[in-house]
């Protein structure tokens, strides 16, 4: 822990950043999405930043660091540079990180009063097993039962793991109820090419989207303090 | 490179190649065949062991990475001669068909009762999705979890499903 924010190096395995109470509190969303990542023994030696570096399409973890709005910290022989989350998956499989470059850390801001975040997924063995079929990630903030502020990712459903604006910007300014939420989870794909595979056509992971982010969102309000 | 560690409670050590994977340090060095390669790609679990307590995919690392490690193969299970009870309850439940899964099934058991020991069914179908089988469906792997934890806690295990009435 640093003054405003927690940070999380590279040899943090999947099974920390799930158990860790100081990430849980701060990082709601990326420990959810670490303790849903593979299976015990991929947990107790995977690593978060090595998850993170990889940028799978239907990975967890970045879900969890794009909603809490990590900063990847790069480091190559030329320095050191940092990368904000939104700018960190690229493509599939693809992350920001150039050819010489590892992550080192993973810097994420403490919460404030009124935040909360939260992940869940539909896992391709059905449950939360296996990668997500559709994941979704959200963090809010709110102040005297308002949404002030939001972040929603979603996983598994497009090219790779990204923020949903439309969702966050619909549920500012709402008081987080059930119609509120689900009118601004209908805008879970609105700016994302869906990609059916192997577990899903385009129309039921546009669907699962809109479920897993209704469900995240109103996961993230109850973990509000 | 040399690697020194410990296998079922005996230091072992032995110049490798650095790229051997902990599998086949296991398997080809040691000569600790019970340890299984489904896959080599972290997917099926049958090279499952203990490395310093935690259940660990042996084919995802390294023989230099558990430099050092305390590690336990299902041939460092049973105790004097006598089964552990994980194994006991494979053996008295069915728990296996053709058993290429199974000693990875035991040791993923093990860690899950070493956290829990009264799992439901659940509990114990989440904590061994690292393990894959083809034969048996999971439900007699599943039942033998429910024995050994029945024996670990010290009671009676419920009885076979080809005893009940329905």
């Amino acid at each position: 822990m640093y003054g405003d924010h927690i940070e999380i190096g590279a040899l943090v395995r999947h099974a920390t950043t799930a158990s860790s109470d100081v990430i849980k509190t701060h990082a709601t969303a990326l420990s959810t999405a670490a303790s849903l990542t593979g299976d015990v023994q991929v947990r107790n030696r995977g690593t978060t930043c090595g998850a993170l570096a990889h940028a799978d399409v239907a990975a967890d973890q970045p879900a969890g660091a794009l909603a809490c709005g990590a900063i990847m910290v790069a480091r190559s022989s030329s320095g050191t540079r940092e990368i904000d989350a939104a700018d960190f998956f690229v493509d599939s499989l693809t992350s920001a990180l150039e050819p010489n470059e590892i992550l080192t850390s993973i810097r994420i801001p403490k919460v404030g009063p009124g935040e909360g975040s939260a992940y869940d997924k539909l896992g391709r063995r059905g449950g939360h097993s296996d990668y997500a079929v559709a994941g979704a990630a959200a963090w809010v903030k709110t102040s005297n039962g308002t949404i002030e502020e939001a972040r929603v990712a979603v996983t598994g459903v497009g090219t790779r793991p990204q923020l949903t604006e439309g969702v966050a910007e619909a549920l500012i300014g709402t008081d987080g109820s059930d119609s509120a939420v689900r009118e601004a989870s209908e805008k879970a794909v609105d700016d994302i090419t869906v990609l059916e595979d192997l577990y899903g056509s385009e129309e039921y992971k546009a669907h699962l989207a809109k479920v897993y982010v209704g469900r995240a969102v109103k996961a993230a309000l109850a973990n509000t303090s | 490179m040399e690697v020194s560690m410990t296998v079922n409670g005996r230091a072992v050590s032995a110049d490798v190649e650095p790229r051997t994977l902990l599998v086949h340090f296991i398997r080809d060095n040691q000569r600790l065949t019970g340890t299984h390669v489904g896959c080599e790609t972290g997917y099926c679990g049958a090279c499952t062991v203990h490395v310093d307590g935690k259940a660990v995919k042996s084919c995802t690392m390294f023989a230099v990475q558990a430099e050092g490690a305390d590690i336990t193969t299902i041939e460092g299970v049973a105790r004097n001669g006598e089964l552990h009870p994980v194994q006991e309850g494979f053996w008295e439940r069915h728990g296996l068909q053709c058993g290429f899964c199974t000693p990875g099934m035991i040791m993923s058991s093990i860690a899950l009762l070493d956290e829990n020991d009264s799992p439901s069914e659940t509990e114990i179908r989440h904590g061994i999705d690292g393990n894959l089988c083809r034969c048996t469906g999971y439900h007699n792997i599943v039942r033998a979890v429910e024995y050994a934890a029945a024996k670990i806690r010290g009671e009676e295990p419920p009885p076979p499903d080809w005893e009940r009435e329905t």
